[in-house]
């Protein structure tokens, strides 16, 4: 099977669905010529044309609202957000209108759109290229959001967030852009959204994470297993909906639960997914539920000391898996 | 008809709409029966209107916002609308009549503003006439202001990449021309020629706030050469005005790209229901803005052109009146939707 990077995983998905379905397009800023900046759109200029890849004026707002607009007239846009630091502008036309559309017509008018957002951090980018940004769209009824970890996931799922008839969220971790590979089908798949994978199994601790942190779990997993604790790695893959069962399921086999994520602490994924399992899974549990999380900062700072001091690494989940063992 | 040329403007040159003497006679395009239906749609909008602000009075419309004053612009541009049978309308959320002209009828409008069973806007989840009306060729998402200039520019932009010839009526108050969101559409639709007609009802206020603190000009067309292309000052009191001039913009729009027609017209009532406009105007502006009531003056064109007489008058008047009384009595008898139904179309299957 052939190894791709996320990447590329990310630019087969939009073509095969550019090629299936014409009423799909991509509109952003440098989606066109440029191919993208992180080249995600390369070559779509040339075999699709300027009106299905459209370089648009530097305004995120109506980039959203422009996608929601094609959107009603029965379109399928993927409009792209260059860096999910610059997604605020958007969020009238995303959280404001785009969710809330379905449910204010009394279910009249869908909304099929996929926002790509490339986001996190650990790749310098200071406060301004690499924000997390899922937590705000979480709290979204009407919105689904998906944040894969690997290139194989990533194809699937966008090829279904495509044809998924709401406005989905759909954050890529530009840090695994290039730095994770793995394997990709040449044959055609998708993968359901709101399916969690259970990329390890084990019988000590669950340790729940998406997006780039799913690899320092797997890593820190690894680790551990000399030291004789079994780790069991959830990848959610999409944060709304959750799949509850999977999760519940392995915390009622494993008793404890950590959850791993680069986002702020408070009001995060982490405090739902705790929630869930207080609420679902209390009589099941020997350990406190806890999260490794970034700290409550506004955004992770530049300076190579601070961004490591900010960002979860495989270290800090072996610390916290191991504290959490010995309950 | 009272007619005042001098707020008449065009920025960049688009033909001569609005310009035009109407003194007398009927618009290109129009027969008599035309006019004489819009009188019939005004007087009905009118009273529903009115009998929507008194049901508020009664503890029995949550909110109104009332178009008092915008008639003559809303009914002249969808009659244009309705001539050319292939616009699709972004309106917002002063324009009942743009939505009773497109197909609205009294009763759909009773029942969404006391939020029954029946709206077809929303099923009263949301705020009256705000949701779709797509059999009517209506979107109105939400009350944010400028939110649908947007995605009415996203909608033309649709229309094209489909092959479809339709063209795009969006509708702002001039608040919304303070939002970036307006910025933003209108460069957009001017950058691809996008098929839009931008109706901007000037009333003067935004809320409480005047024009002199919403922006440093004199005219909201004049902003339109800033996006490369066309402007109009247009006398929305003056429906044959705001109908010509649509007219000639939708085959613009069609032909060329955007356009801008401000209808500078007046609000005659508060912002809404909730609003108290005595604390920002003086009772002076108000009676000298009534004077100019389309309701008034509509007619008086009408009769001096012997188009109508005081009983046919009378007669629309009459038949008005009772459309709005059945149309209040059956949404007063009909239920509000069932509770069970608050988790549905939260997705899309």
């Amino acid at each position: 099977m052939p190894v791709k990077s996320v990447i590329e995983a990310v630019r087969e998905a939009m073509q095969e669905e550019m090629r299936r379905d014409d009423r799909v397009f991509i509109m952003g800023e440098d989606v066109g010529q440029r191919g993208g900046v992180f080249l995600a759109t390369q070559g779509f200029l040339e075999e699709f044309g300027n009106a299905r890849i459209m370089d648009t004026p530097l305004a995120e707002a109506s980039i959203m609202g422009i996608a929601v607009g094609a959107a009603f007239r029965g379109l399928r846009p993927i409009p792209e957000v260059e860096f999910a630091d610059f997604v605020w502008p958007t969020v009238n036309q995303l959280i404001g209108e785009a969710a809330r559309v379905y449910y204010g017509t009394n279910g009249a008018l869908p909304v099929p759109m996929v926002v790509r957002i490339p986001y996190g951090g650990g790749i310098r980018g200071g406060l301004f290229h690499s924000q997390n940004v899922e937590a705000y769209f979480c709290h979204t009824p009407g919105l689904k959001v998906i944040a894969p970890s690997n290139p194989y996931d990533a194809k699937g799922l966008l090829k279904s967030a495509i044809r998924d008839n709401n406005p989905v969220v759909f954050l890529e971790h530009k840090k695994t852009y290039r730095l994770v590979r793995g394997e990709v089908p040449d044959n055609e798949y998708v993968l359901p959204i709101g399916k969690a994978d259970v990329k390890r199994v084990g019988n000590n601790v669950t340790v729940v994470s998406y997006g780039l942190m799913v690899h320092y779990c797997l890593e820190a997993a690894e680790a551990l297993e000399s030291e004789g604790i079994s780790v069991e790695v959830i990848d959610l893959r999409t944060l709304k909906p959750l799949d509850t069962d999977t999760i519940l399921q392995s915390v009622k086999k494993t008793a404890k639960l950590l959850i791993v994520h680069e986002a702020n602490l408070t009001c995060g994924v982490g405090a739902e997914v705790a929630a869930l399992v207080a609420d679902e899974a209390f009589e099941y549990l020997d350990g406190p539920i806890t999260r490794l999380c970034g700290e409550d900062i506004p955004a992770m700072p530049f300076a190579i000391t601070l961004e490591e001091a900010y960002m979860p690494n495989t270290g800090k989940v072996s610390e916290a898996l191991r504290k959490l063992a010995a309950y | 008809m009272t007619q005042s040329n001098s707020t008449s403007r065009d920025f960049g040159g688009f033909n001569e709409a609005g310009n035009g003497d109407h003194s007398f006679g009927v618009p290109e395009g129009l027969i008599v029966s035309d006019l004489v239906n819009c009188y019939r749609q005004m007087v009905l909008v009118r009273k529903t209107d009115e009998r929507v602000w008194m049901m508020n009075r009664q503890g029995k419309v949550p909110i109104a916002a009332s178009c008092q004053g915008h008639e003559a612009a809303q009914l002249g541009s969808l009659l244009a609308a309705k001539k050319d049978g292939r616009c699709f309308l972004f309106p917002y959320y002063r324009d009942l009549a743009v939505k009773m002209a497109a197909g609205l009828t009294a009763e759909q409008v009773m029942l969404s503003f006391m939020g029954k069973q029946g709206d077809p806007y929303s099923g009263a989840r949301q705020f009256p006439l705000q949701g779709a009306d797509l059999s009517n060729k209506i979107i109105q998402i939400s009350n944010v202001v400028a939110a649908g200039v947007t995605q009415g520019v996203g909608y033309a932009m649709a229309c094209r990449m489909s092959k479809d010839d339709t063209v795009v009526l969006v509708y702002l108050g001039d608040g919304a021309t303070s939002q970036g969101e307006t910025h933003e559409a209108m460069n957009f639709a001017g950058v691809h020629s996008l098929p839009v007609v931008f109706i901007c009802e000037n009333n003067g206020y935004a809320i409480s706030v005047p024009q002199r603190q919403q922006m440093a000009i004199e005219d909201v067309a004049s902003r339109a050469e800033g996006y490369g292309f066309r402007g109009l000052v247009i006398d929305g009191m003056d429906l044959m005005a705001s109908y010509q001039a649509t007219r000639e913009g939708v085959e613009h729009a069609r032909s060329q790209g955007p356009v801008l027609l401000e209808m500078k017209l007046e609000r005659l009532m508060p912002h809404t229901s909730d609003d108290d406009d005595t604390r920002y105007r003086g009772k002076e502006e108000l009676a000298e803005i009534r004077l100019r009531d389309p309701l008034v003056t509509f007619p008086e064109y009408l009769k001096s052109q012997g188009f109508i007489t005081d009983p046919e008058i009378e007669q629309i008047n009459n038949e008005a009146q009772i459309l709005v009384n059945d149309a209040t009595d059956l949404a007063e008898s009909t239920p509000p939707p069932d509770a069970s139904g608050m988790l549905d179309f939260v997705y899309a299957p």
